[in-house]
């Protein structure tokens, strides 16, 4: 028998358990990378089906198909101009009012469509009983009862995709009352000479729904629609007396509504172990001490094991050191490739991945049991001092450990705009490489209160930055609205597949960066480049700076790895007593501008793979920029007040 | 509602808009009667759900003491205004006088004294903001139009304690942060119960078509509900709040 391919996309809310069906669909079978051009994950994968191969695609977690986030729009434009050959509707049966909103929605875009009713076991929990049959009727697309988790219902599910693309029947979108009807007609037979890839009738509906995105497209086509279509949304306006936009959603709203209410029956419902630990989480002060301890356990957990991997790989890399040595030598050229190409991913096995891999488990797990959520929820208000909600805390506290897990982190934010803007408040964290760098100078030579106040300097840094950023960068400033779903157990099988996934797309995409770095800079140094540089940094350094010509060189290294702009000011210096060679101003100088100045190469390889090259660029110039201008106004204010 | 209720919310407002709870001896200084009495009005008031007390800390008002507390400030707030910019009283004296006519102003009639004084939005002497106006309308011109109903009892979201609930009425703020709230079930007519609210002003847990959220106070402040009156009530969907449970 012929092998027949079929393609499958994934859609519904987030907590749905959307990746879960996804993961025992596919197992080993997927790849995980971006969608073209967007910081929006996107995960494929394929599996074998009764003589098929079948295509999967897991949209983006969403709660509708508006304009609110780049992934509503990329799954909106996937649905409509790809054509997956069956949409899967994922759907949560324990809230079911508001994913069958969702639902509505996707039967508008009218394709060939599945529902998988999942978690029909917390449904039961809760007293939710629904009846399957019913709502498939009353949708008039199929329905499959599934409990993801333990597999169940999934055949069934492949079953009914593969009968569903076979007789090829597109979905009847859902009818609104008759004064909106009206109108969509009206504008569908406007409509009937723009072409675009959408249905006509969904063209109608955003239209009168004010969709950006959608009049984009429409009015460069049929400029002369605009007119028409403000007139028939006043008089959707006057009628209902809402706007267009409510009147639709309501309408949508009051139909989910009807349906649950007509397939659901309430029977009283058990007593879930979670709901007393729901309670206790957000209590104000309970939820407070379980979060500190939380943080404080991930943080320690991800850093005691990271440095553990990371001395262990360190050593095999030393060993293997000398074992290349006598066998290629010394000489300049063994040197450069050992130095330049060797080290260069030695230091990205060594500092990137032994944090990388317990941060990714971590975050994973604090995303599928819930939790995530509750920390939001509690420091929400924190938060907003700096222009960010409540999920930006997470990148926050990983940045005190290594920037480049808190860069992957910002993902977590919804929107584009509250990316960018975690991502840079983020970077400016010290690290704990920096915070060597903090302790080793300016805490042992100068003393602890002063590495304190390099700390208060830096919040105080990420507090107006932050602000700036917030006004600067363009979009409408967005309040924390979220799902708080109800804890759960994380199931190993997703949270593994999870990590490694994402972490074979980390090495493909950010360790070439971080490699070529290193060599463009060991090759200047064995070519002799490094002493002109250092020289033409001479007025930053010297002059503006007041530190040590030498500090030009260790500030180029540190930029591989921060720690390295102390070990190698030692070996410049021939000493590791720095108080014989700089005066505690200028120790205190150039830790501030470690500190601050660009993150380390591995954070700017994670800036450029989120955030494309041209963002990377601008938030390292403006570190840059801002440590050298800091670290010249503190030196001489400094000297102004010690010599006074 | 009786004058002096509303004269007691209205106190426990003003104070309560400073960020803290008002205490009983404040109260009886404010409104020149004896701590004991204000003590006994508090505990009616705290019955009828309009005030929630707590020992030691004072009383902060609910929901719906707020709504009540909101119609009475903006009216009072709007006439002294009126009272200093139109007629030119001196600062010193507005308060007084609005205190005496706020009682027997209707909402119409604060709403056109609203678009006469162009829209004020803080009051002539302390500065303090003018509660918004909740009649449902896109903009501050449609206002001559919006339908009065008086015994209606709105307020935003972010001033629920909570346990309490209260009917979706319409939500207001920028096109993306209303789309965003209608998709996730806060439209017209949407029942919605405050769950718990986080300290420092933090977001408000609610629950809303049978999934519970977690909603920043600003947000909140979006989103007018209706509250029911007082007693046991239940929601009847086209017909309102209707006695009965």
């Amino acid at each position: 028998m012929e092998t027949r391919k079929l393609r499958v996309a994934l859609a519904g809310n987030a907590n749905v358990g959307k990746s879960v069906i996804f993961n025992q669909l596919t197992g080993l079978h997927q790849h995980i990378g971006n969608w073209p051009g967007k910081t929006v994950e996107k995960a494929e994968g394929t599996l074998r089906f009764d003589g098929y191969i079948i295509d999967v695609i897991d949209l983006p977690g969403i709660y509708s198909l508006s304009t609110y986030s780049l992934e509503e729009l990329i799954s909106r434009e996937y649905i409509a101009v790809e054509q997956p050959d069956v949409i899967v509707n994922i759907v949560d049966a324990s809230t079911l009012e508001r994913n069958l909103f969702f639902t509505l929605q996707l039967m508008e875009l009218e394709p060939r469509m599945v529902v998988a009713l999942n978690m029909m076991d917390v449904a039961r929990d809760k007293g939710i009983y629904i009846d399957a049959e019913k709502l498939s009727k009353l949708l008039g697309v199929p329905v499959v009862p599934t409990i993801a988790t333990r597999g169940i219902g999934l055949t069934e599910l492949m079953h009914k995709v593969i009968e569903t693309a076979e007789k090829g029947e597109a979905v009847k979108p859902p009818v609104y009352g008759p004064e909106v009807e009206a109108r969509i007609k009206t504008l569908m037979e406007l409509l009937e000479d723009v072409e675009t890839p959408y249905p006509r009738r969904w063209i109608a509906i955003k239209l009168l729904e004010g969709d950006e995105e959608v009049e984009r497209i429409v009015y460069r086509l049929k400029p002369e629609l605009r007119g028409e279509v403000e007139r028939l949304r006043r008089e959707i306006e006057e009628i209902h007396g809402h706007d267009a936009p409510s009147v639709i959603a309501s309408e949508r709203y009051a139909i989910a509504s009807r349906i649950a209410v007509e397939v659901i029956t309430l029977k009283s419902p058990r007593r879930r172990i979670g709901e007393k630990l729901e309670e206790l989480t957000v209590h104000p002060l309970w939820g407070y001490v379980i979060m500190i301890l939380v943080v404080l356990a991930i943080f320690y957990g991800v850093f005691s094991l990271g440095d553990y991997l990371s001395q262990l790989i360190e050593a095999g890399f030393g060993s293997l050191r000398g074992l290349y040595v006598t066998h290629l030598g010394s000489g300049p050229l063994a040197e450069l490739l050992w130095s330049g190409v060797i080290e260069g991913i030695a230091a990205g096995v060594t500092i990137a991945l032994p944090y990388i891999i317990p941060f990714y488990i971590a975050l994973s797990l604090l995303e599928d049991s819930g939790y995530l959520a509750r920390i939001a929820y509690l420091m929400d208000s924190a938060m907003h001092k700096i222009g960010l909600h409540g999920k930006g805390f997470i990148p926050l506290i990983l940045g005190f450990g290594c920037n480049v897990p808190a860069m992957l982190s910002c993902r977590i934010m919804e929107t584009e705009r509250e990316r960018i803007l975690c991502a840079f408040a983020a970077s400016l964290i010290p690290c704990a490489a920096r915070g060597v760098v903090i302790m080793g100078l300016v805490s042992r030579y100068i003393g602890f209160q002063w590495a304190l106040t390099l700390y208060a300097l830096d919040l105080l840094i990420i507090f107006a930055l932050g602000r700036v950023a917030f006004r600067v960068i363009p979009g409408e400033p967005l309040g924390l609205i979220m799902e708080m779903p109800p804890y759960r157990w994380p199931t190993a099988r997703v949270t593994l597949s999870k990590t490694w996934f994402k972490l074979r797309d980390f090495i493909l995409k950010a360790f070439p960066i971080m490699v070529l770095g290193n060599f463009v800079i060991y090759l200047s140094a064995i070519m002799g480049w490094l002493p002109i540089v250092v020289d033409a940094l001479r007025p930053v350094t010297v002059w503006w700076l007041g530190l040590p010509l030498e500090t030009g060189v260790t500030l180029i290294f540190g930029l591989l790895r921060k720690e390295l702009a102390l070990v190698m000011l030692a070996s410049l210096f021939g000493t590791s007593d720095f108080s014989a060679v700089m005066t505690p101003i200028q120790m205190y100088v150039y830790s501030l501008v470690v500190m601050v100045y660009v993150p380390c190469i591995a954070t700017i390889a994670v800036l450029v793979r989120e955030f494309g090259l041209k963002r990377a660029l601008i938030i390292t110039l403006i570190e840059i920029g801002f440590a050298l201008l800091l670290g010249g106004i503190a030196y001489r204010l400094l000297l102004g007040v010690l010599t006074h | 509602m009786s004058r002096s209720v509303e004269e007691y919310l209205k106190a426990i407002y003003s104070i309560n808009e400073e960020g803290r709870p008002a205490k009983t001896t404040e109260l009886a200084k404010r409104l020149k009667v004896s701590p004991p009495s204000v003590t006994q009005m508090l505990k009616r008031l705290a019955d009828e759900g309009l005030v929630e007390y707590s020992p030691y800390r004072g009383v902060t008002l609910t929901g719906r003491g707020a709504a009540i507390a909101q119609r009475v400030v903006r009216k009072h707030r709007l006439l002294e205004r009126f009272l200093h910019d139109f007629l030119g009283l001196r600062k010193e004296k507005v308060h007084e006088e609005a205190c005496r006519l706020e009682h027997g102003l209707s909402d119409e009639a604060a709403a056109a004294l609203c678009r006469a004084l162009k829209r004020p939005t803080t009051c002539p002497d302390d500065n303090k903001p003018i509660p918004p106006c909740t009649l449902e309308v896109e903009s501050c011109d449609e206002c001559e139009t919006a339908s009065f109903e008086e015994s209606r009892l709105l307020t935003q979201l972010s001033n629920l304690k909570p346990g309490e609930e209260g009917i979706v009425a319409f939500v207001k703020g920028g096109r993306r942060a209303r789309q965003r709230l209608l998709d996730m079930g806060l439209t017209k007519g949407a029942r919605v119960k405050v769950v718990n609210a986080a300290p420092f002003r933090g977001p408000l847990e609610i629950e809303v078509r049978g999934s519970t959220l977690a909603l920043g106070r600003g947000l909140a402040g979006n989103v007018y509900v209706e509250l029911p009156p007082h007693g046991p009530h239940r929601w009847r969907r086209g017909r309102g709040w209707r006695r009965g449970s």
